[in-house]
């Protein structure tokens, strides 16, 4: 939500979707597909996309991970990365369907996709920075 | 304790009901308008979260106001007295203009123009959707704004609020593709209309024909045909025209003259005379119906 400057605004990473995938992976009884609807809602709310569309692309992301967590969980934090940015690009083609099909679509579609290859650099860092979060307060 | 290999049917289950429930959502939203009221609660609610957001750079312009220097300031003040002067002198021209204007209204019979009241908002710095033009104000139906309601800064128009709830509204910036305002030229009132291209810094002018009179460096102001943007108020530049052979419409492009992604404080226009039919219908027209193209 931090506001950026402008020429970097398409480039913005998907900061929500990324700590939801993390909270997914590492926590799937707390974090479940319900939960991850009522994030992908609020997002929807407050950044005026249509309602539903970033809950929709959260459900199906943190589906996949309900069935796969345990293989996530154990694979090593480079092919992780991949996973995630596998994730992330799922989740912005569901973005971008829902505005094509009401005709909000952007001018280059492939810049909307710069967030997922930021996402692949930024993962390591949340990957590490929550997991220190999660086992101070020792959440499981 | 829950078995580490239990896979239940369940998952699938809710991904469908949840797939469901969400295009649903989608649809309803993007069809009717009976979500207006969820929208504008969850955006009540999350409104601490924006607040909050918005806190760093509040600070930051606290602390940059505080560590002016007192030679800045004396300048600052400097430049506005002398403002103010222009200003002044400016106005004793309009009080004229004004009282003149009153009355070869009254010679021609026709009705006084509206004195609009302004809003002043601040803007919350908050990043929405990279893709589309728009802004979140700091005011909302608690203090009178509405739905439709006109936004202008100090230089031009930059679009109209879209959604409210009761301490912030979301207005849609005149540079959204989804946007249009009717305008017309300041030099031979010819009329048009202004659609977004989804660059803070260009618009688009439809349906001028090739041989149109217009110039580069025309200025354009709003026509208040829409009933929705008051009369009279800059718009924007034209900064580039286009005649493609072969096609009926001259390209116009033009630059708005509100600083559409600079400014922080905008006012909103009260529309005095109440616009019941338009109020309610016109928002929804520029909004959500699909953009006219220039037949080619």
């Amino acid at each position: 939500m931090l506001p950026l400057p402008d020429w970097a605004r398409p480039f913005r990473p998907d900061w929500v979707t990324l700590v939801a995938i993390y909270w997914a992976m590492a926590t799937p009884r707390l974090f479940g597909m319900a939960f991850a609807w009522i994030v992908g809602l609020i997002l929807d709310v407050s950044q005026g996309t249509l309602l539903g569309q970033h809950a929709l692309g959260l459900v199906l992301i943190t589906y996949i991970i309900t069935l796969q967590y345990q293989r996530i969980r154990i694979a090593p934090l480079g092919q992780q990365a991949l996973i995630v940015t596998a994730l992330l690009i799922l989740k912005q083609t569901i973005v971008l369907w829902a505005n094509g099909l009401v005709n909000r679509l952007p001018e280059h579609p492939l810049i909307f996709y710069a967030p997922c290859l930021f996402g692949l650099f930024l993962w390591p860092w949340i990957f590490i920075i929550l997991r220190d979060i999660r086992r101070r307060f020792s959440i499981t | 304790m829950e078995s580490l290999f239990q896979r239940s049917a369940g998952y699938n289950l809710k991904l469908a009901f949840l797939c469901i429930l969400s295009i649903t959502l989608m649809t309803v939203d993007h069809r009717f308008n009976h979500l207006r009221f969820i929208r504008s609660l969850l955006s009540d609610a999350i409104y601490p979260i924006e607040y909050l957001v918005n806190v760093p750079s509040t600070v930051m312009d606290t602390v940059a106001e505080n560590a002016k220097t007192q030679t800045m300031l004396r300048h600052q003040v400097e430049r506005l007295q002398s403002e103010n002067q222009a200003f002044k002198v400016q106005q004793q021209r309009m009080d004229m203009l004004i009282a003149e204007n009153k009355r070869l209204r009254q010679l021609l019979g026709s009705a006084e123009r509206l004195q609009h009241q302004v809003l002043i908002a601040e803007l919350l710095s908050i990043d929405l959707d990279p893709f589309r033009q728009q802004v979140r104000v700091n005011k909302g139906t608690s203090s009178g704004v509405y739905i439709g309601q006109p936004v202008i800064d100090a230089s031009g128009i930059m679009g109209q609020i879209t959604e409210v709830s009761s301490l912030s509204s979301m207005a849609l910036l005149i540079s959204d593709p989804s946007h249009a305002i009717p305008v017309e030229l300041v030099r031979n009132g010819l009329r048009s209309i202004a659609e977004g291209t989804g660059q803070s810094d260009q618009l688009s002018l439809l349906y001028l024909p090739q041989n149109a009179d217009v110039r580069v460096g025309d200025r354009i102001i709003s026509s208040g045909l829409g009933g929705i943007f008051p009369r009279g108020y800059p718009v924007a530049v034209i900064h580039e025209i286009q005649y493609p052979p072969a096609q009926p419409f001259a390209m116009v492009y033009a630059r708005p003259t509100a600083l559409l992604d600079r400014s922080r404080e905008v006012l909103l226009i009260a529309v005095q005379k109440k616009l019941s039919a338009a109020e309610t219908e016109s928002p929804e027209k520029t909004r959500l119906a699909p953009k006219v193209d220039a037949v080619d």
